[in-house]
């Protein structure tokens, strides 16, 4: 089969392809674009409006004049503090309800049920979570409006997308890593830890990231269960009622008047930063795991 | 170790009888009777499909592990009825297993073949030193990786890899090595030195031999077993196997290349 060089010249078939092929490289790139131009003006529009009203004292003052003035130093610790115990709550219930659906639960109908449901509950709007929490948390469980309160909702409602996150990277550790494992005597859970965890680290980091760029956005579901319009002091503990970022800048942007055009700019680029610090913590840990994926 | 005499020494390494292995509906194995004495090495031939590592899924109990596996007929490993066997652990400890693809586990080469150790809980250094070195000599992997035991297993190249996952086999000193397919994705030198390896163990253990090199099995097998469509055909010394003097005309057809 094999021709002459001279015969190196393209056919039509092949000069048609190829054409077929620039065009859609082309229509992929401009998709792409598409997706960034939105982030990239959403940015530029909050640095430039807001980004003249951050100032050391911005971030540590109080809100003063009935929030038209001042700092927002309560609802970043509040955030800070939401978003961490959130993380607390859910993130060792996530990885361990994880790895029981990946490692232990045999493929059944109760298996698949609890798979579809979890998936489902990702879905589910956050002020029906905000609702649950009102019921669940801060009336049956006796929290009270507080952070515990909030922070249990947040965690109910972030679970999802962590369990579903590090199930498919414990499930992409590949399975004759397990059964090389199990023939040397392992116990399953011997398995999980020396071989399947340390190699899905990186993957159930992504699901931490997701779950913390979620939860220090939401709003409805902390305005009903322990974040307020107002407290002049930072907490001290689970129990107390705290601000928080997302809900100050609803207040301010709607129920709060004469409030100076740059303010809640400012808000939303200081919400902004926290989300991609946290992120940034974790991308941090994630490269450091994934150095050590290699097969 | 079965080096002892008295009514032990005569006692098969691995009896099985009416072994039957069905995944979901499907049939893998049926009916599989045979003995492997001590020290030898029993070779595995047959075409895909035969139920070859179905067979040796079976001895160490994975079917404990896998879902859908069912295993029916007996087992006897030295003497006792795996079925039997309280701690599959132990079991599965006293039998190494390496795979057709090399399984680096992605841990350092160190802690590739100190993991049944450690898990068996040997602690000291100077222990699982010993121990490392000693396996990897014995797999002849020694002299490639001395100065890079930190590195990953699962970076090395696929036929040392393949020797890592006999250095980890060997490191629960097994009475039982099960091989399956070993040399599968690996190049011919290297199937040599292993091979020269398992000459060596085999004074120290029983091995398993499953291969789809016909004269691989000439090589290296005392006596070796015709596996075709989920049936133990025959078992014959292997030298008979190949001078023809064997009773299917199935068998004769395989070793001789006419099909499969």
């Amino acid at each position: 089969m094999s021709a002459p060089a001279s015969s190196f010249r393209a056919t039509d078939r092949e000069l048609a392809s190829l054409g077929r092929q620039r065009l859609v490289r082309s229509f992929l790139l401009f998709m792409t674009a598409m997706l960034v131009l939105p982030v990239l003006g959403i940015l530029a529009v909050l640095i430039w409006q807001g980004g003249p009203g951050l100032s050391l004292e911005f971030f540590l003052d109080d809100p003063k004049k009935n929030m038209t003035a001042g700092g927002i130093f309560p609802a970043l610790v509040g955030t800070v503090w939401l978003t961490a115990v959130a993380l607390l709550l859910a993130f060792p219930l996530g990885v361990a309800a994880a790895i029981y659906l990946s490692e232990y639960a045999k493929d059944s109908l109760l298996t698949r049920t609890i798979n579809v449901a979890i998936v489902n509950l990702a879905g589910v709007p956050s002020i029906v979570h905000a609702l649950f929490g009102v019921g669940a948390f801060v009336h049956f469980m006796q929290f009270g409006q507080s952070i515990l309160a909030a922070s249990c909702t947040l965690a109910v409602m972030t679970l999802p997308v962590i369990i579903v996150a590090a199930r498919e990277s414990l499930q992409a550790v590949p399975q004759p890593f397990r059964e090389a494992c199990w023939s040397l005597g392992a116990t399953r859970w011997q398995t999980i830890w020396r071989v399947v965890l340390p190699n899905s680290g990186s993957g159930i980091l992504t699901g931490v990231i997701l779950c913390i760029s979620r939860a220090v956005g939401e709003t409805a579901p902390i305005m009903f269960t322990g974040a307020v319009l107002y407290v002049p002091f930072t907490p001290e503990g689970v129990l107390d009622q705290t601000m928080a970022l997302s809900l100050h800048l609803y207040n301010i942007s709607t129920a709060v008047s004469n409030v100076p055009p740059g303010l809640p700019f400012s808000v939303a680029l200081t919400l902004i930063g926290v989300v991609l610090l946290m992120n940034a913590t974790a991308i941090a840990f994630r490269m450091r795991l994934r150095g050590r994926k290699k097969w | 170790m079965v080096t002892n005499t008295g009514p032990e020494a005569t006692e098969p390494m691995l009896d099985v009888r009416g072994l039957t292995i069905r995944y979901g509906g499907s049939v893998a194995l049926c009916d599989v009777t045979l003995e492997v004495k001590a020290n030898e090495i029993f070779g595995i031939i047959g075409p895909a499909n035969a139920g070859k590592t179905s067979f040796l899924r079976a001895l160490n109990r994975m079917s404990d592990f896998v879902q859908g596996m069912e295993v029916k007929g007996s087992v006897r490993l030295a003497g006792r009825d795996i079925a039997s066997v309280r701690n599959v652990y132990a079991l599965r400890r006293s039998i190494g297993v390496v795979f057709p693809l090399p399984v680096g586990l992605p841990l350092s080469i160190y802690d590739n073949v100190a993991l049944a150790p450690r898990m068996r809980g040997v602690k000291a250094r100077a222990q699982l030193d010993e121990i490392v070195e000693r396996c990897l000599r014995r797999a002849a992997l020694w002299d490639e990786v001395k100065d890079r035991l930190r590195n990953l297993g699962s970076l090395l190249s696929g036929g040392q890899q393949q020797r890592l996952t006999i250095a980890r086999a060997l490191s629960q000193d097994p009475e039982l090595l099960l091989l399956d397919e070993f040399s599968i994705a690996i190049d011919p030198v290297t199937t040599m030195r292993i091979e020269e390896v398992l000459k060596e163990l085999r004074h120290e253990m029983t091995i398993v031999l499953v291969t789809n090199l016909v004269q691989q099995a000439r090589r290296l097998a005392d006596r070796t077993a015709f596996f075709l469509g989920s049936r133990c055909i025959e078992v014959a010394n292997t030298e008979e196997l190949f001078t023809g003097t064997v009773k299917d005309q199935r068998t004769r057809d395989y070793v001789e290349g006419r099909y499969g």
